[in-house]
């Protein structure tokens, strides 16, 4: 398409409505209206221009407003259907199967559904994380095609304008004042004193303030770009770490994805408000909810390995520093977080057991056993020992007469022992668990005699690296200011004009808050004799009512 | 200390009544021409609207004090915080366009709400671990500031409609707005309901099995409409649930919900009965005043103040404090979803207004919309949908 020259001289790219310059409408269509709109300034928006290939139609529908008020609102109704039921994070379940059980079983045949959907886990779903992609691009392809043409043309724009300009504002006026130039000379001084930035040609003025405000929404779009790049950066390798650890008190274990960095508990220390602390504020709250919890933490000592140091090697290990990890209070190294997140109390730690004659209860010694890393055998003297044959930590019973461990963590430990006495040096063997014993090869004359439980708290914590922050972070502060700069101020201009026929125009536009442009127009009357303006879409408003629309 | 401040906040509700009435003075002494008594009214309102928001803060900070944390860390502190802030964000635009109808309207829903929240325990709660941050203070003061910023676009939209919607023919807008009527005197009902049993002391517990197979015990303070799963009665010779609900339902919630259901709808038969026209077309006259081209504008503006308040509060503070308390800025947790439902709500408010030319009608009815999505984050996601959020 070819470039539009104006009756001025200005050389228009194609598809200004109106001229850049002096602001002459260039078309009949634009001409024919009442009023002109003033949104982008009738600049050359490449969505109104080109319509031809496939890249001009894809880039019409992203820039279209209405397409992004509907990817909003798909958004917005997909995002709350998520939330009627618990999402998969959620649930206390991991695998496939018994997450579906667990829909089933708590809301029966419409949790089935849910899940079947999908909408268990609607936010990961690919359709729901590409309608985010749409308005992403969205948002790119509309602030491109608005504030580049926009930009152009507002700083272009002369401080003349061409009367059929002046005319189609919804502010305007005309009239004939005695000593015009005196009057915008007055006019010139109000406004410049009310912080306008005033241009003078000859008997032209044009007062504006605020034009930044013009940028906001671009801006805040840009931080909001910003925002999303950062957030698809966490799918790169090495921006993201998000790991769970179990940490026992006095255990030293590698805090996973780090570089050699080790984690050692010290203490768990879980807290409740007692009444004694502060009977008269908090006793009510107390009495009815029972205990609140007061303080989840873990008094940790974080230890940095050699170079090249992986998990199970506790040797030369260096320490780092000690901190205390509560909720609210992680502890921070290089970019790593290590969060409180979980704990559980009084988990079995080790047992002490006694071997003794079940009939005269003689003892041969006694024995602990670390319940995280039991010896194969433990020596008691000279010639009694116990062997351990088999362990199981979450002992839940016999299958086809094979003993079965649920997990790793010692919830029920079982033993498969051999007993070895002078009496018997080729060994009794004997199934040891908590309160009872089973002896499957036949009655046992020793047995292993329960002594002693030792338990200790386990921390759950979390271990955090995330690099896009600082992106986000920018995102939302460009964003804030965006929004801050296109609400809170805003773009106005007032146009003075005295034609060659004597008459003097006034004009004026903003882009929101038509009551304080209106308020500055009266505050310049007052000192410079100007002609009255009117409203006119006011006007429109109320004729349209007369006819019935 | 906490004596003082509940005085406060009674002294605060007394207040706000009054000075809806003397709104309501103003208003309809502007029919006749003594414009001088339809300013004095005026100005005795906000004044009397003042004085109870300095008595509101007065709760606030006691409370804050005897507490040693922000009053803002369960359900009743927070509701009341934000009806204190409808009031404040209500002064604030008073001062701007000085229009009293907007008064009129945006006390009684501060009222309402206050009202609502006493229905909550009161009591002070210590804070658990994941509130002991000084994010608690900042991030919701600052989202219930930004809610209430909002919740007066709601007040102007609904003025917007009483003034513009025929209430003598028949159509779709007046249905609606007579909707909302009903509604807003549904939460009347539930207030009705709580303190009239409350007052009777109605207290019964039952056992029952929740949905992990525990047996639990269940106190109501309503008479059971619907019972717990498989519920047996613990206290002696009180009414027997009507209707047993399976293990996934809270029935307790239900049967409020349902109270407040019945005794709403009796008041709202009542109303009917007793004023004999729409309650919409009841308050009509009162919007007389109101200039339409100005309260479009007020609802436009206070979207555009509330807007970057609530994003900062609502979602970036929220982030920021996410991510130091739960280890991750956003989880999908629901409130967090629905406050970004709010916010995308409220965006495309904007996007329509300003480059579809939504004003009048059609901007009045998003404002309300979006004033219902506020109060559903805060009364159903807190109540029916339980996530990290729910500490009341």
């Amino acid at each position: 398409m070819d470039k539009i020259v104006c009756t001025c001289g200005n050389v228009n790219p194609a598809g200004t409505l109106l001229c850049e310059s002096c602001g002459r409408p260039l078309n009949k269509e634009t001409a024919d209206k009442k009023l002109v709109d003033m949104r982008y300034e009738g600049s050359a928006r490449r969505s109104q221009t080109y319509n031809k290939t496939i890249i001009d139609k894809v880039w019409n529908f992203f820039s279209s407003v209405k397409v992004g008020v509907w990817l909003i609102v798909l958004i917005l109704v997909a995002a709350s259907i998520g939330t009627i039921l618990p999402q998969v994070f959620y649930v206390p379940a991991t695998t496939e199967e018994d997450i579906a059980a667990y829909y089933e079983r708590i809301y029966g045949t419409f949790g089935t559904l849910y899940y079947k959907l999908g909408l268990s886990d609607l936010y990961s779903s690919w359709w729901f994380q590409g309608l985010i992609g749409m308005l992403g691009i969205s948002l790119i392809i509309a602030s491109l095609d608005r504030v580049i043409p926009l930009y152009k043309s507002l700083k272009k724009q002369k401080t003349k304008r061409h009367f059929s300009f002046l005319k189609r504002q919804r502010i305007y006026g005309i009239g004939n004042i005695e000593n015009g130039e005196e009057s915008i000379s007055k006019a010139e001084e109000k406004l410049k004193t009310m912080r306008y930035n005033v241009k003078r040609e000859g008997n032209a003025l044009l007062a504006e303030r605020g034009r930044f405000s013009r940028w906001g929404p671009y801006i805040n779009h840009l931080g909001l770009i910003l925002f999303l790049f950062g957030v698809m950066l966490r799918a790169l390798p090495g921006f993201y770490v998000d790991e769970t650890m179990w940490l026992r008190e006095g255990e030293t274990l590698y805090i996973p994805k780090t570089d050699g960095y080790f984690l050692e508990s010290k203490e768990f220390i879980y807290e409740t408000y007692s009444k004694e602390e502060s009977e008269e504020v908090f006793g009510d709250a107390i009495d009815r909810v029972g205990t609140i919890a007061k303080n989840y933490q873990t008094n940790v000592v974080l230890h940095k390995g050699p170079e090249g140091a992986v998990a199970g090697h506790l040797e030369d290990l260096t320490f780092e520093k000690e901190a205390a990890i509560q909720v609210n209070k992680p502890l921070k190294f290089d970019n790593f977080s290590v969060f409180q997140m979980d704990f559980r109390l009084d988990e079995l730690a080790s047992m002490t057991f006694q071997l003794q004659d079940k009939e005269t209860a003689e003892s041969f010694g006694e024995f602990t056993i670390n319940l995280a890393d039991p010896k194969p055998v433990y020596e008691l003297s000279d010639d009694a020992k116990v062997e351990i044959l088999d362990y199981y930590a979450d002992f839940t019973g016999f299958e086809d007469g094979v003993p079965q461990s649920q997990s790793p963590l010692p919830n029920n430990p079982a033993f498969l022992v051999k007993m070895y006495t002078p009496e018997f040096p080729k060994g009794e063997t004997s199934f040891v668990m908590i309160k009872e014993t089973l002896e499957p090869l036949g009655e046992n004359q020793h047995k292993l005699a329960f002594q002693s439980v030792e338990t200790r708290d386990v921390s759950g914590l979390t271990v955090r690296k995330d690099l896009t922050l600082p992106i986000l972070m920018l995102g939302g502060l460009i964003f804030m200011i965006g929004v801050a700069q296109g609400s809170y101020w805003n773009h106005r201009r007032i146009w003075i004009q005295q034609l060659e026929d004597g008459q003097v125009v006034v004009a004026a536009h903003t882009n929101k808050n038509w009551l304080s442009i209106k308020r500055d127009m009266d505050a310049v009357s007052e000192v410079a004799n100007l002609p009255k303006y009117e409203d006119q879409q006011d006007e429109d408003s109320k004729a349209e009512k007369e006819e019935g629309v | 200390m906490v004596e003082v401040s509940s005085t406060l906040l009674f002294i605060a509700f007394i207040a706000y009544l009054v000075a809806t009435f003397l709104f309501g003075g103003a208003v309809k002494s502007s029919s006749s021409k003594a414009s001088k008594s339809y300013e004095r009214w005026g100005k005795l309102a906000i004044t009397v609207t003042i004085i109870g928001f300095l008595s509101n803060i007065g709760y606030f900070i006691t409370r804050w004090i005897a507490a040693g944390h922000a009053p803002v860390s369960n359900l009743f502190e927070f509701t009341t915080a934000f009806g204190m802030l409808v009031v404040g964000a209500f002064i604030l635009i008073y001062f701007i366009y000085r229009i009293t109808a907007l008064g009129l309207f945006a006390l009684p829903i501060a009222i309402i709400i206050i009202g609502y929240a006493s229905m909550f325990p009161k009591e002070i709660t210590p804070l658990i671990p994941a509130l002991k941050s000084y994010w608690l203070t900042v991030h919701v003061i600052t989202a219930a500031l930004g809610e209430a910023i909002l919740a007066i676009s709601a007040v102007a939209g609904l003025i917007y409609l009483l003034k513009n919607i025929d209430m003598t023919k028949k159509s779709k807008q007046r249905f609606w707005i007579e909707a909302v009527m009903y509604v807003v005197v549904l939460v009347l009902g539930f207030i009705v309901a709580t303190t009239s049993f409350t007052l009777a002391g109605y207290k019964a517990e039952f056992n029952y099995v929740n949905k992990e197979e525990q047996v639990l015990t269940m106190e109501y303070h309503m008479p059971p409409i619907f019972g717990m799963n498989e519920s047996e009665a613990i206290t002696e010779n009180r009414m027997q649930p009507l209707m047993e609900m399976p293990p996934l339902v809270n029935a307790k919630k239900l049967t409020v919900v349902t109270w407040s259901v019945i005794f709403g709808t009796i008041l709202y038969i009542l109303l009917r009965l007793i004023l004999r026209k729409r309650i919409a077309a009841v308050l009509q006259p009162f919007t007389k005043k109101a200039n339409s081209q100005f309260m479009d504008e007020i609802g436009y503006r206070s979207v555009l103040i509330g807007f970057p308040v609530f994003t900062l509060g609502a979602l970036i503070f929220a982030m920021i404090w996410a991510h130091e308390a739960w280890s991750r800025f956003w989880g999908w947790d629901p409130k967090e979803v629905w406050a970004l439902i709010t916010w995308l709500f409220y965006a495309a408010f904007l996007h329509l207004r300003l480059s579809k030319g939504w004003e009048g009608k059609k901007s009045a009815w998003l404002a309300l919309i979006g004033f219902i999505i506020i109060m559903f984050n805060l009364v159903a996601v807190n109540l029916i949908i339980a996530g990290l959020h729910s500490y009341a």
